[in-house]
């Protein structure tokens, strides 16, 4: 482990803006990101930078699903809700019993064929709470309310067809009574959409196509993109060749997050899909990019495209953090986005304006962000084209980052980023075969970055545009992130260990082995007893773990789309898991 | 003891040995994965060709084959072969690298499929303004060798791609959308191509294809095989002696199926 601490401007300490609207009491965690700014921010300050190293293991509970991992933990009142992989069992436990016991278990008994459909592991990336509902979206595509005191469904609502490659694997956001959830499957051709349904009835309110005519997309007078590219008559469907937007991607499978003041909507979306680069010439819109909307009607009011005609399945749907900064002496509200394609932008979110886009990893595939014109300069030398041998291709397809949600601190005005260190070769061309159709395959190859590690744990200061310190791991950090109001900052890491670290320098003060490795996303809360609790699940998998969770053979480094080639020495450190763990000062 | 009784002991005991060896083979099963919906190839109904050869080869080998229905889409060798599903998948590429591979059965390549007097090759200029379908596969960067055919020419504003996904095999849905005038031409592979083009409302002309000079990367024709897991030489080399023994019985199994086949290069494992 290497750590470089930086010094930090003490103006980025001293002040405080007001996070956007968060309509938990302190001591809950309802939903994902805890907040609708999707900080991952914890008011809690009970555990310290001087007493988290006492922190103890309170009580653990096994989920029994041995999949990747991925979700929160929710917890409203005294109920901690926890949603496993496919079978997507929900578990509600009693915070109020010692050990937690079970209140209610839900098995949503989801269609066994969605476990061959989803692309990456049969992950899910947590549940939602809202007016005494808790919310699921289980693989097979569909949203289910459930009755939070007893677990007795409500409602469910199929949105999606897994036959034609659906499946369902974000984390639900409700918003003034609408639950938004969004599809995957990008690599198969699947066409990107995020739904809002109803929270009461779970009755379609409006769904907003991430391809096609703009209609489809909800795009109409309201809609006022920053850049002159994105303007003009159905984009969505010119930017393509004829017909290609039907299958082009565009998914919606992590996150959103809300601004009450602005009354806007943000997410992104996934890569364009699912053939050559050189068969959809065009920006490809509206892939790879962030969409502002309303939550009542959908209607788009801005979008950026972060890789317009991505070449190297760099989806644009990684988390985005809502926070008002003090830039050009002035505060301004912001988002803070780590994208695939390796740059940290800070965007205006009201107009959609990047106010700056910087490198957080090692960048060859492009030459940055052009201001100006929010142009994306892409490197020709890393196109990838059929035949051609491409070498030091990064960040790799997984990205700088990929799904793993950074968390801000409203205190230290730092941004938390778990992610990866990965470059990949386009080495040799292999034959390859799918429902009896052969053709030679790029076999693209994942591998270590620069300076010889595979994942970091950084804090990036946004106003001084660079990073405050960096902590080195051996494999991707793949979990997502904490931090708290005592300034302790957590993350997982694949080989299982779970680990506070000072929020401010990055000073190591506490770790925990886990049976698996940690690809989820930690929470903190306040028990019925008044102690503050953090909790995380282990159970290593997701795309990176996928050696371990789907018994991959690290024989074949071409497997997981290359990804097994960079992580062959994963099943010697952890194995499958599935537990919670939560902890507390003695 | 003479020579002649022992002699005769020895026939009795070779007999004896025999009709054990047969009724330990009737109770052999050979499992082989086949798509539940993906002809020519199989289909849970009974029908394909593969359906089909899996029996034949079995018979052959004095076994029984059992069929484990299973789509072969993304990771399919994993969890199929590499999950102990099944021994045989059958049908490959013959230098596919993920499972031991016996020698190939046919050898096909990629087909023009179009109505009356339609392209036969990828110099043809109607191309750049014609409605041409193609089949898409797998993962981003991968296309079809015609796909790439097609790029090269700059022709793609007017290719249509056809995803694995969707109801029924993406090559049934061309020759539908052939036969109902919405494409002009299709580039399939060519046991799709023939059997559904065959099998059209429609009559439809198949021209196998050939990777044009500028492609020399991108192979057109591959020998299909059936592969068996890495290491399982001793299942690899029966099914190989079977193949070897069918071969006539093959030959007609394909041309009921009219899979447009090519003769197999020289080269003993050819690709």
């Amino acid at each position: 482990m290497r750590r470089n601490v930086a010094v930090l401007a003490a103006a980025c300490i001293t002040f405080f803006t007001a996070p956007v609207a968060i309509a938990a009491t302190d001591g809950e965690w309802p939903m994902a990101a805890r907040d609708y700014a999707g900080t991952r921010f914890s008011p809690l300050t009970q555990v310290t930078v001087r007493n988290a190293s006492q922190l103890r293991l309170a009580f653990s509970f096994d989920t029994g699903v041995r999949k990747g991992q991925e979700a929160a933990p929710i917890v409203v009142g005294d109920t901690m809700y926890v949603v496993t992989p496919y079978p997507n069992y929900v578990f509600a436990l009693d915070l109020t019993r010692p050990g937690a016991n079970v209140k209610w278990k839900f098995d949503p008994k989801a269609n066994a064929s969605s476990q061959g459909v989803a692309c990456c592991d049969v992950v899910n990336r947590g549940l939602a709470f809202d007016g005494g509902r808790i919310f699921l979206d289980t693989l097979d595509t569909t949203t289910i309310a459930l009755d939070a005191a007893s677990g007795k469904e409500l409602w469910r609502t199929k949105l999606g067809d897994i036959t034609k490659g659906e499946t369902v694997t974000m984390a639900p956001l409700v918003v003034k009574g609408k639950v938004l959830v969004g599809n995957s499957g990008g690599e198969l051709g699947v066409r990107g959409w995020l739904t809002a349904l109803d929270a009461a009835t779970g009755k379609v309110a409006w769904r907003a196509y991430s391809t096609g005519p703009d209609r489809d997309v909800l795009i109409g007078s309201s809609f006022k993109p920053f850049y002159a590219q994105d303007r003009g008559d159905d984009l969505g469907v010119k930017t393509w060749p004829p017909e290609a937007w039907k299958i082009g991607g565009g998914n919606v499978w992590t996150f959103l997050s809300y601004d009450p003041e602005l009354d806007l909507l943000y997410y992104g979306t996934g890569n364009p899909g699912p053939w050559n680069p050189e068969q959809r010439r065009g920006p490809n819109k509206w892939t790879s990019g962030i969409f502002a909307r309303k939550p009542e009607t959908g209607a788009a009011i801005w979008f950026y495209q972060w890789s317009p005609h991505d070449l190297h399945d760099y989806d644009g749907v990684n988390e985005n953090v809502l926070a008002d900064l003090p830039l050009g002496g002035t505060t301004r509200k912001v988002l803070l986005h780590a994208d695939r394609n390796g740059y940290l932008y800070v965007v205006d979110r009201a107009t959609g304006q990047v106010l700056s886009a910087d490198p957080f990893v090692h960048v060859t595939t492009t030459l940055g962000v052009d201001l100006a014109t929010g142009a994306l300069r892409y490197n020709p030398q890393k196109e990838p084209k059929a035949g051609k041998v491409v070498h030091d291709i990064c960040p790799a397809s997984p990205g700088g980052k990929d799904w793993q949600p950074s968390a801000w601190s409203p205190r230290t005005h730092l941004l938390y980023i778990p992610h990866q260190n990965l470059c990949q070769d386009a080495d040799t061309y292999e034959t390859s075969y799918i429902a009896g159709t052969p053709y030679v395959g790029a076999d693209l190859k994942i591998k270590t970055g620069p300076g010889g590690f595979r994942g970091q744990f950084d804090a990036w200061d946004p106003v001084g545009r660079t990073k405050a310190w960096s902590i080195s791991e051996k494999f991707p950090v793949w979990s997502g992130a904490l931090v708290t109001a005592g300034d302790v900052a957590f993350y997982g890491t694949m080989d299982g260990y779970f680990k506070a670290v000072d929020a401010k320098s990055g000073k190591p003060l506490w770790q925990f082995k886990t049976e698996s490795g940690i690809v989820s996303q930690p929470v903190s809360y306040r028990g019925p007893d008044g102690k503050q609790y953090i909790a995380v699940l282990d159970g290593v998998g997701g795309w990176a773990g996928a050696v371990v969770s789907g018994d991959l053979d690290i024989a074949d480094g071409g497997a997981a789309n290359g990804f097994v080639n960079a992580m062959r020495d994963l099943p010697q450190y952890t194995q499958k898991g599935g537990k919670l763990y939560v902890f507390t000062l003695p | 003891m003479s020579s002649r009784f022992l002699s005769s002991v020895l026939l009795v005991a070779a007999a004896l040995m025999a009709m054990a060896h047969r009724a330990h083979a009737a109770d052999r099963v050979v499992r082989f994965c086949v798509d539940p919906d993906n002809l020519p190839y199989s289909n849970q109904d009974g029908r394909g060709f593969e359906v089909r050869l899996a029996r034949l080869v079995a018979s052959e080998m004095g076994a029984r084959a059992e069929l484990v229905w299973f789509p072969l889409r993304r990771a399919f060798v994993r969890k199929t072969l590499g999950a102990g599903l099944c021994d045989v998948i059958p049908g490959v590429p013959a230098a596919f690298e993920r499972v031991l591979a016996t020698r190939p059965y046919y050898r096909s390549s990629y087909a023009f499929v179009s109505r009356r007097s339609g392209p036969g090759s990828f110099d043809d200029p109607r191309l750049h303004h014609m409605r041409i379908g193609v089949q898409l596969v797998g993962n981003d960067l991968a296309a079809t060798p015609p796909g790439h055919a097609l790029t090269r020419r700059g022709v793609v504003d007017n290719v249509r791609g056809y995803a694995v996904y969707g109801d029924g095999p993406a090559p049934q849905r061309m020759v539908d959308a052939l036969a109902a005038g919405e494409l002009d031409c299709a580039l399939i592979w060519g046991p799709q191509a023939g059997y559904f083009a065959a099998r059209a409302p429609v009559p439809l002309e198949v021209h196998v294809v050939h990777a044009p000079a500028d492609l020399d990367s991108v192979p057109f024709e591959y020998s299909i095989a059936m592969g068996v897991k890495r290491g399982n030489t001793a299942l690899r080399d029966a099914l190989d002696a079977a193949l070897d023994a069918r071969r006539a019985d093959i030959r007609e199994l394909l041309a009921e199926y009219s899979i447009p086949t090519l003769p197999q290069p020289a080269t003993r494992r050819p690709t």
